[in-house]
């Protein structure tokens, strides 16, 4: 496909195991709900690129606007250049790898999948996160509500060293760090007041 | 004889006197609050007085109008949904459809009954924030299928396996809130729907996560119908707050049709407050939708859907006349199912309840097997029968507004109209500008000399 020139909802809903090369910029929502599809974008993309993502392989070869990959139940986005906020909102279970950086409020109620940054992660990393892992190789200005850093085990090293080669980059899992739920907030205490 | 001291029963006829703004469920309130450090949030929809449809009547036909033979002459009651720009637009034998409750919230035998009821009386059932199950799929012949913020279990095969889809941004019981579903309702099955771990408390976003206002919204829907082929309708679901805007933001998104559910509405679980003082009443929001609807050109074409509070045939004669062209019930039809079924009390008593009143939907104990997830309750509900009573509720109630609309001179439920109603009530007067009955005033209107006639 040429020329889509910011097009919205291309490619949109596809369910067969098909390459589909966009070249161009495309609109909001590119490569949404895909299952089995491989879908390669060489320029920026929109708003909620590869939403709720069920299955397949969506790459980004530019930079993607908000919530990339939101929702996204499986199958692995890559963003070469950069991603601003809410990326990997409310995930449930897709893999992304950002080779740049996030905005802000990424990962916001990440429920499961893995969302991988070489850049920085901006404010509010994480907030509300359930079981999402999240790594981070440069700078996190703020971690969100109930997110924190946890330890890189052995078996988060061999998954981060498989989701880095799945997408070609070249950083290393040691250079990263993990970001996961305290789980403090999982069930409603007036302690954590506060933190509502 | 009587005794000196007369008893505490009736604590008036011994001088004291309630304060009526700390009155005893106020003062139970601020006792609880301060007891526990908790706020209250239970199911169902505002309990405080509102204008509602009983403020309205309906004028019979006279001189100048002649009615119907009741069951002889015909009145239709069959609706059309979603005939903007979907392929295959839902048509309804009665304009009373089953509104969106979530499984997780209530139990599949629920959502199976639901179902069966709906299907009886060729009507539609909606899913809910939980996602698409294989009992309401199965058993509901025409299935709208939601689009909520949190996207639990949403996925493309469901998306193309409704009849329709409604986009949520809001309900009437807590416009502006999210859901919840609280640790005791989230079981392995509700879990893995949602993808979460078991027993925690979910909170579902209030926002949706790829799209903010409606010109996303515009784009979100254009990306529902390339994925489901153009096929079906786009509803829009919208909490009462300000909804002559929000209807005309949905009409120019581009909705098929607009769901319109006031405060009364019903909810799984919210938090008191919430129902209570957010949103506006379901009469106070039809006449602001109507008009929009008009001043868009759009009424009728795009369809308006209300929901909030209503129980019988009148309330359904009176959306209609209104403006509306079909309506939804959740609460009614969990009544109908079995929900606070005298018969149960002493299993109320027994979790500080009482038939009637019990409204703890969040905790997941429901004697009669709808609003729980616990497996030995839940068999308590036989799909098959609730399924029967929920048919009748419908037939009642289409039946119901059959009369009304023919005693109008109808020959179908849409061609009720502004003019058959009168308001009892200065409120609903002012609200929905019919006439105070037996007058000719509508307050806000100088001068007015609607037809009262
Ligand atoms: C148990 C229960 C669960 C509900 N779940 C949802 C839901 O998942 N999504 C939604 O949009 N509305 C939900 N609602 C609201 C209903 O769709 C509807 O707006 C409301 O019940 C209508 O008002 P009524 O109960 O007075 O008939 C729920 C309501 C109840 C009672």
């Amino acid at each position: 496909m040429k020329n889509p020139e910011g097009a919205h909802a291309i490619a949109v809903g596809l369910d067969q195991a098909i390459d589909v090369l966009v070249e161009g910029h495309v609109g909001y929502f590119a490569a949404g709900m895909n299952e089995q599809a491989t879908v390669t974008i060489t320029g920026n993309a929109g708003q909620g690129v590869a939403e709720n993502m069920m299955s397949g392989r969506v790459h980004v070869k530019g930079s993607a606007s908000q919530s990339a990959g939101a929702t996204a139940h499986g199958g692995l986005l890559i963003i070469d250049g950069d991603a601003t906020a809410r990326c990997g909102i409310s995930m449930k279970g897709a893999d992304i790898v950002v080779g740049g950086s996030v905005g802000h409020m990424s990962a916001f109620m990440a429920q499961a999948g893995r969302l991988v940054i070489c850049g920085d992660a901006g404010d509010g990393l994480g907030d509300s996160i359930y079981e999402a892992r999240l790594y981070v190789k440069g700078q996190v200005s703020s971690l969100g509500a109930d997110c924190i850093e946890k330890e890189m085990r052995p078996e988060h090293l061999t998954e981060l060293a498989e989701l880095l080669a799945l997408a070609g980059r070249p950083e290393q899992p040691g250079e990263f760090r993990r970001y996961g739920s305290a789980r403090q907030l999982y069930n409603f205490h007036i302690d954590n007041v506060d933190a509502y | 004889m009587t005794t000196t001291t007369s008893p505490v029963t009736d604590p008036a006829a011994k001088g004291l006197r309630e304060n009526s703004t700390f009155d005893k469920l106020t003062i139970a309130a601020i006792r609880k609050a301060a007891a526990t450090g908790l706020y209250d949030i239970r199911g169902g929809g505002a309990k405080r007085k509102v204008p509602h449809f009983d403020d309205l009547l309906f004028l019979g036909a006279s001189m100048s109008r002649y009615p119907l033979e009741g069951y002889r002459e015909r009145c239709d009651t069959d609706v059309w949904l979603g005939t903007r720009y979907a392929k295959k637009p839902l048509h309804l034998k009665t304009p009373v459809t089953i509104a969106g409750m979530s499984f997780g919230s209530l139990s599949a035998q629920a959502k199976e009954a639901l179902g069966r009821g709906a299907s009886e009386v060729g009507t539609s059932t909606t899913s809910g924030d939980g996602g698409m199950t294989e009992e309401e799929r199965t058993h509901s012949k025409t299935l709208v299928y939601q689009y909520l913020p949190s996207r639990y279990g949403m996925n493309p095969r469901h998306l193309r396996m409704g009849d329709a889809i409604e986009v949520v941004l809001g309900q009437g019981a807590k416009p502006g809130g999210g859901g919840m579903l609280l640790g005791q309702k989230i079981t392995e099955r509700v879990a893995a729907m949602r993808t979460l771990p078991v027993g925690i408390d979910q909170r579902s976003a209030c926002r949706h996560p790829d799209w903010t206002g409606p010109d996303d919204l515009r784009i979100k829907i254009l990306e529902l119908r390339e994925i489901t082929e153009w096929e079906k309708p786009v509803y829009v679901k919208i909490g009462a707050s300000r909804p002559y805007y929000d209807v005309m933001l949905a009409i120019k998104a581009g909705a098929d049709a607009v769901v319109l559910d006031g405060m009364q509405g019903g909810t799984a679980a919210t938090q008191d407050v919430f129902i209570e003082h957010v949103g506006i009443p379901t009469l106070a929001a039809i006449p602001q939708a109507v008009e929009a609807l008009q001043e868009a050109g759009m009424h009728r074409e795009v369809q308006l859907i209300v929901s909030g509070g209503i129980r019988s045939g009148a309330d359904v004669a009176k959306a209609l006349a209104l403006g509306a062209d079909a309506v939804s019930i959740g609460t009614a039809a969990l009544i109908a199912l079995g929900d606070n079924d005298p018969a149960l009390e002493g299993e109320y008593n027994k979790i500080g309840s009482s038939a009637g009143y019990y409204d703890d939907w969040q905790a997941g104990q429901d004697p009669a097997g709808i609003t729980t997830q616990d497996p030995e309750l839940s068999k308590r509900l036989d799909p098959v029968a609730g399924g029967h009573r929920l048919a009748n509720l419908l037939r009642v109630m289409t039946m119901e507004a059959q009369i009304i609309a023919r005693a109008c001179g109808k020959a179908h439920l849409l061609h009720l109209e502004p003019e058959d109603l009168v308001a009892l009530t200065i409120e609903a007067a002012a609200m929905t500008k019919r006439p105070l009955a037996g007058t000719d005033w509508i307050p806000g209107q100088a001068g007015s000399q609607a037809g009262s006639l």
